[in-house]
């Protein structure tokens, strides 16, 4: 290998690239058999991509949260249980890096994130309150140099092979549900009393089942900033093109099967159009309206980085949620032209043109923190706020 | 005004615990101000008050206590009688 090919080896996306090879090729299999993507995240740990996002200066290389969504993007295309494990590892990174840098228990945490290639989960969902992010049941107890949390967690993905979770809880047993901290567990910290199975329709791969946890940990382990800071700033702006990034990614891959079966088509029949062809050019156009809707929202969350006011600001949380709704539902429309252009080859599964898994796992996008949860909160917030109708502002 | 502030929290902050326990410039949040509340009470003040909350104050921040709050209004009261 000369110099110059071995440094391109080295570039963000070939390393992704290698990645998304082992995940493709056992996407399937983890769909099937319900179990981890072991192999994809086996390989994004040795192409060190879990600490990509995190400072130089903490160990890692400061990769924008661009470039983190153009991983999530180029893993969904090849496994989405793969991508989304590593779409929600990479959300509670950013709450780390962004809200606990001046603490030294986090900061050491990230160092060892980068060194140990670390695996970190999310626990928000509760018993009792669904998919309400900013609400908490269980409260964190303080009692001397250390807290203690117990929580019924109803989805943890990949909560049995993660290294760390990061646990959301009411401040104290006497603080209102909205009142909130996360708090950092380390996996020698906790139990997991399995609660529920994950048998599901798609995202079969994430593993994502219900338990009981019961954690310990010095207090120093919680964030130091209010959970309502992290999840207006950070965490649900981060989620949503994250996400929307990897649900771009099953998406164009199902949108490459189905060019691929139209080029068949039409290289069998010189001189005539296939009657996917038209579809094809549909489903493309959609996609496009994705892909500028992520773009863009990446684009307004690096301009806003690093001011909170521009961050928590109404105009901002409106735009995010909007990609959220946006993407979510659209995909699954271009999914469906892709297997009305496949046909039998797209709805049978082990076809080079299988849509099956596509369209299943698409459609936990919509749940995933409910749509209409969603549009509830955006219609809420657009009781009062000034929409922007300039089309560059 | 901070009476009038005081009352619309009464009514339409949902706070757990009463309004008079809490100090102008207690933290309404850890209080237990929702973000649905506080919309709910934007709508209220700019009825109460006659005024429109410009999007540079549609933030935590302006409604994090009842000091901020009286301060946001207050300029906005301010404004409209200079103009
Ligand atoms: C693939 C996948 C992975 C996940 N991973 C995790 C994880 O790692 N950690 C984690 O904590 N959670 C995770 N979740 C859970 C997720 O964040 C949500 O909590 C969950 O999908 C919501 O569940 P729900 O629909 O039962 O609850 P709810 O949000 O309570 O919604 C139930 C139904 O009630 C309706 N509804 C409820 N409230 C409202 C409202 N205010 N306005 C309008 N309609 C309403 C909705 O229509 C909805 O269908 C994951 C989910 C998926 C699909």
């Amino acid at each position: 290998m000369n110099k110059i090919s071995s440094i391109e080896a080295m570039s963000l996306a070939e390393r992704v690239r290698r990645v998304a090879a082992v995940a493709a090729e056992f996407a399937d299999q983890a769909d099937q058999q319900g179990r981890f993507p072991r192999e994809g995240m086996d390989a994004a740990r040795a192409e060190r991509l879990m600490g990509i996002h995190i400072p130089i200066e903490s160990g890692g290389e400061g990769a924008t949260m661009s470039e983190v969504a153009e991983v999530c993007s180029i893993l969904g295309q090849a496994c989405a249980a793969t991508a989304m494990t590593y779409a929600m590892h990479q959300i509670q990174i950013a709450s780390l890096t962004d809200h606990a840098a001046e603490s030294a228990w986090h900061r050491t945490f990230l160092k060892r994130i980068c060194d140990e290639q670390l695996l970190i989960a999310s626990a928000t969902s509760e018993a009792g309150i669904g998919g309400n992010l900013r609400n908490s049941i269980c409260a964190i107890e303080v009692e001397g140099d250390i807290a203690r949390l117990e929580k019924d967690a109803t989805v943890i993905s990949y909560g049995a092979h993660a290294d760390a979770i990061l646990v959301t809880s009411r401040r104290n047993a006497n603080a209102p549900h909205s009142d909130q901290v996360a708090t950092v567990f380390t996996k020698d910290q906790y139990t997991l009393e399995r609660t529920s199975t994950w048998d599901t329709l798609g995202m079969r791969g994430t593993c994502s089942d219900g338990y009981l946890f019961r954690g310990e940990a010095p207090k120093n382990q919680i964030l130091p900033k209010p959970f309502a800071e992290i999840a207006a700033q950070s965490m649900l702006a981060v989620s949503h093109l994250l996400w929307g990034a990897l649900w771009f990614g099953i998406a164009a891959d199902a949108v490459s099967r189905a060019q691929a079966f139209v080029r068949a088509a039409a290289r069998k029949s010189p001189g005539q159009t296939p009657p996917g062809a038209l579809r094809l050019a549909e489903a493309s156009s959609l996609l496009q309206l994705v892909k500028s809707n992520v773009v863009a929202g990446l684009q307004q969350f690096e301009t806003s980085a690093g001011d909170p006011d521009a961050l928590s600001a109404m105009g901002f949380a409106v735009a995010m949620n909007n990609i959220k709704i946006g993407t979510s539902q659209t995909i699954l429309t271009i999914i469906n032209h892709c297997m009305l252009i496949c046909g039998i080859y797209g709805y049978k599964n082990g076809t080079p043109y299988s849509l099956g898994r596509h369209l299943r796992d698409a459609h936990s996008a919509q749940l995933m923190i409910s749509n209409d949860r969603i549009l509830g909160n955006t219609s809420t917030m657009l009781l009062v706020q000034k929409q922007e109708t300039s089309l560059l502002g | 005004m901070n009476s009038t502030v005081r009352g619309l929290i009464a009514k339409h902050g949902g706070l757990p615990v009463s309004v008079e326990t809490l100090a102008d410039d207690a933290d309404l949040y850890e209080a237990g101000l929702s973000s649905f509340a506080s919309v709910q009470l934007m709508l209220a003040l700019e009825d109460a008050f006659d005024v429109e909350f410009p999007e540079n104050l549609l933030n935590r921040k302006s409604f994090a206590s009842i000091a901020a709050i009286t301060a946001a209004v207050g300029s906005l009261v301010s404004d409209a009688q200079v103009a």
